[in-house]
């Protein structure tokens, strides 16, 4: 039997071996996704600082590459905060290298997906990256950048200081990358317009490799307020989280231990804890044996009295933002939002957003169009297997007097510090029953209002109807009777009209 | 022979024409005043068709419903029945007619949708009904046709042929019974009687046998049911040249129900009068005629049974004994007979011997 060799691999080329769980599968979905982590790397750099986002993608055609795929330049440019010199380099160049890690609800979370871009890039076209960058302060940076894969470093070819006259800030992405535009056409532009949904305070702009211009303008320019950092709550710790806070933590005991690092634990309840928990108060919590940190974590999980999270550090559109979004994107006739209280699952706060479009832009196609975000951010694969789709599949909507032929579209959004995403590729939500159950609660809801709606705009067609059947049938017997009569002027049907609307000018 | 009465058909017209101006006029002045235009009629339903001893045929009660352009259930028939009487009003004064058929495809041409023809047939039945005429008096014609033959010479007056005359002898397949025949008056005849004759393969034989000269006689074919027009034909011959009326049909229940609504009516038709001939006789293939002749015959059938049934609790069947006795006979017999059944005696017997036989017997 051969011996087995062991190498080591560094996090680059363990992704760069991976590259399909990051969604960088085949030419059309790699360019898709390119676009996609840094259109949200940018919408996370404006939001942070409340900054209404620009952002202009460009994607242009350099050359073929093989018989179904080409050279594209990829460039993305946004208003955001910008980003510090220092770390220009390792934002780009070193995978799992972020500023992303605390607790609080924002699109990017691993570390990695600007990095994928860029990797995926330099891998199929050998080319280096360009990242210009500021905070706007007097200076703007410029890189040129290639990603050092076996060591995992940034490599830096180039550095550049202009003077930044205009006090602008933002960053501009461009590097070159081997891809399929025409296969992931639609997708991309499916994203842009789903993207434009969900952040109607954003102006996107998508130029083309054929020069067309997809313009998607802000509606408004109020923006959810930013979400807080928190400390994790004890329900969703796991044994590696509070290995890194006992090693990080400056406290000595156990009491002031739990009240500092964990999310609303005050002296009463972490005084509770212990007692529930056997664990002494003034135990110094850098001395627990590995036995007791699994132990402690088993209890802070089977302890009954912690107080739920609280949602501040999540940032929910609100059903204003959520109206002008989809009233911007669907036009529809007729538009219901709705915004679930927090609630938490295994100690992770999280919101359901919901809203059901009715007519207008929205097309009947014989089942709904689900449009299924988490953190703002639109999910485009996997529908069937979210736990949304089947929440809305497993409805009665017999008894909202709604068909599946009708105009609907239904939008989902959820929110939380950890989006229960069933897979890395962050494509659906696992069907978590609290999730579920939130859906299920908000989508009744709104189902409620939808019917409202239906039945009174039933009621006005009804009208409308008969109305229009008086408007037509009273002339003519007019016109007979005249006819017959030998008449030359036709009676007046202008009082017989107005005697037949019930509501006046309203039907 | 001169005819006693000339039966005016010329006044009958302008008398058609000004009821359905009339009816025009009423709705316009409803309109006028700031009314929903609204009609009463005499009610259809089965509820409130009765039949009359004294008129020997069925007539319709005193519940009467109330059409109203206000209800928006009623409101397009209401404009379909305004417009049937415009299109009538059309056709009587340019002399023109149409068959029901006609009607149904000429709505189109004005906006005014039939969902079927049976929806527009039945709207002319609700003018018939409004205007106590039938819409044969209107210009409207339903699609079937009989015929006629025998002398008896009649004079035109449709557009065209006004003072033409034509004897019914003319032509050896017979006469229709159409619009130009049925608006003509009777000029003269030397026939002493009617007899009519349901199917056409009898009337044909009838006609080679010279039956009208041995019998002095008209023929008259139904062709099965009798078409209104055609019964009122044989009406108009029964009054105005007072002529007996002796009818032949099938030995069955379907055959005698011929017979029995060319003397007495139909339900249908209970909103119309003079469409009927009370005093005409049935003249056979009887069911005792079956037994009597010892015709060929055929097994009745389910549907026949249970129309004997029906018929025996039929009003217009109960007054006589003759028809309560032939339905028992049927019955009993369980066998009917068509008229081809008597060739078994060769091709004349039916002629020679039954015919004469069964008109005296029904005299
Ligand atoms: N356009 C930008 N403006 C400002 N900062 C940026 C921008 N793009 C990337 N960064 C910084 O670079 C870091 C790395 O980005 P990257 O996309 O690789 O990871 P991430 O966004 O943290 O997580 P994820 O893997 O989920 O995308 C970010 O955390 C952010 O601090
Ligand atoms: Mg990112």
């Amino acid at each position: 039997m051969a011996q087995a060799t062991f190498e080591e691999i560094s996090a680059s080329d363990f992704f760069y071996r991976n590259r399909d769980i990051a969604g960088f599968t085949n030419p059309s979905r790699a360019i898709f996704a390119a676009i996609r982590e840094l259109v949200e790397n940018s919408l996370d750099a404006a939001e942070s600082q409340k900054i209404p986002p620009d952002i202009y993608v460009r994607l242009s055609f350099e050359g073929e590459a093989s018989k179904d795929t080409q050279i594209y330049k990829l460039r993305v440019e946004d208003n955001g905060c910008g980003i510090h010199p220092r770390y220009i380099p390792s934002a780009f160049g070193q995978v799992l290298y972020g500023s992303k890690y605390k607790l609080k609800q924002m699109r990017g979370t691993f570390g990695l997906g600007g990095k994928m871009a860029v990797l995926y890039g330099q891998i199929t076209t050998h080319q280096p990256a360009y990242i210009t960058s500021s905070t706007g302060l007097p200076k703007i940076y410029s890189f040129k950048l290639m990603i050092d894969i076996q060591r995992n470093r940034p490599i830096i070819l180039d550095r550049k200081v202009l003077i930044n006259k205009e006090q602008w800030h933002g960053t501009i992405v461009e590097f070159t990358l081997e891809g399929d535009y025409l296969r992931a056409r639609s997708k991309i532009l499916e994203y842009f317009k789903q993207t434009a949904m969900v952040n109607p305070y954003a102006n996107l702009t998508f130029v083309d490799p054929k020069g067309r211009l997809y313009k998607f303008t802000r509606a408004t320019t109020d923006m959810p307020n930013p979400p807080q950092e928190t400390e994790p709550h004890p329900y969703g710790v796991d044994v590696e989280l509070l290995q890194r806070l006992i090693q990080v933590t400056p406290h000595k005991n156990m009491l002031d231990f739990l009240k500092h690092h964990f999310h609303r634990v005050g002296d009463v309840t972490a005084q509770k804890f212990l007692e529930f928990s056997g664990l002494n108060p003034s135990k110094n919590p850098k001395k627990l044996s590995h036995e007791e940190i699994v132990r402690l974590m088993h209890n802070l999980k089977k302890f009954k009295d912690f107080l739920p999270p609280d949602a501040s550090c999540l940032s929910p559109l609100g059903e204003e933002l959520l109206k002008a979004g989809i009233s911007k994107e669907l036009k529809p006739e007729y538009l219901v939002v709705h915004q679930r209280k927090p609630a938490t699952y295994a100690g992770h706060p999280f919101i359901v957003e919901l809203g059901i479009a009715y007519g207008g832009e929205v097309p009947s196609k014989g089942s709904f169009t689900i449009y299924r975000f988490a953190n703002r951010i639109p999910l485009l694969y996997d529908e069937a297997s979210d736990v949304s789709f089947r929440v809305i599949s497993n409805m009665n909507w017999r008894r909202y007097k709604v068909s599946l032929d009708m105009p609907i579209a239904i939008v989902v959004h959820i929110c939380s510090t950890k989006v229960p995403y069933k897979t890395v590729g962050k494509e659906f939500i696992a069907d978590r029953p609290e999730v579920r159950r939130e859906i299920a609660n908000a989508l009744r809801e709104a189902a409620r209002q939808l019917q409202h709606f239906l039945s009174k705009r039933e009621h006005v067609d009804k009208e409308r109807k008969r109305l229009g059947i008086f408007a037509k049938y009273l002339p003519k017997i007019a016109q007979f009777s005249a006819a017959l009569a030998g008449k030359e002027k036709l009676p007046d049907i202008e009082r017989l009209l107005k005697s037949v609307q019930k509501y006046g000018d309203e039907a | 022979m001169e005819t006693k009465r000339k039966y005016s058909v010329t006044e009958k017209k302008s008398e058609v024409i000004s009821s359905l101006k009339d009816f025009g006029s009423k709705i316009y002045e409803q309109m006028e005043k700031g009314d929903f235009p609204s009609i009463t009629m005499p009610s259809r339903s089965t509820q409130n068709i009765y039949y009359d001893m004294n008129l020997r045929q069925f007539i319709l009660g005193d519940k009467s419903v109330r059409r109203s352009a206000r209800n928006i259930r009623h409101v397009k028939p209401f404009t379909q029945l305004v417009w049937v009487a415009r299109f009538s009003h059309e056709l009587t004064t340019q002399r023109k007619t149409s068959t029901l058929r006609d009607v149904y495809y000429s709505a189109q041409a004005y906006e005014m949708t039939f969902k079927d023809q049976q929806e527009s047939d039945n709207i002319i039945t609700d003018l018939e009904t409004v205007l106590g005429l039938s819409r044969e008096d209107f210009n409207i014609f339903p699609e079937e046709r009989s015929a006629v033959f025998g002398d008896l010479t009649i004079e035109y007056t449709v557009p065209g042929y006004e003072g033409k005359t034509l004897n019914l002898t003319t032509h050896p397949d017979g006469v229709l019974i159409g619009p130009a025949l049925t608006s003509a008056e009777f000029v003269n005849t030397t026939a002493d009687k009617i007899i009519a004759i349901e199917k056409g393969g009898l009337f044909t034989r009838f006609i080679e046998e010279n039956v009208h000269k041995k019998f002095n006689a008209l023929l008259v074919l139904t062709a099965g049911q009798a078409p209104r027009a055609t019964r009122h034909f044989i009406r108009r011959l029964h009054t105005e040249l007072n002529l007996p009326v002796y009818i032949f049909t099938d030995g069955d229940p379907w055959g005698m129900h011929i017979a029995m609504v060319i003397i007495s009516g139909s339900a249908n038709a209970a909103h119309l009068r003079e469409l009927n001939t009370p005093d005409a006789k049935w003249s056979g293939v009887w069911a005792t005629d079956i037994v009597n002749y010892k015709l060929p015959t055929d097994p009745l059938d389910e549907v026949d049974i249970k129309r004997l049934y029906e018929l025996q609790k039929d009003p217009r069947y109960k007054e006589d004994p003759l028809w309560q006795r032939e339905i028992k006979t049927f019955l009993k017999i369980r066998r009917k007979a068509e008229q081809e059944a008597f060739s078994r005696y060769g091709l004349t017997y039916i002629v020679d011997e039954y015919l004469p036989a069964k008109l005296e017997e029904t005299k």
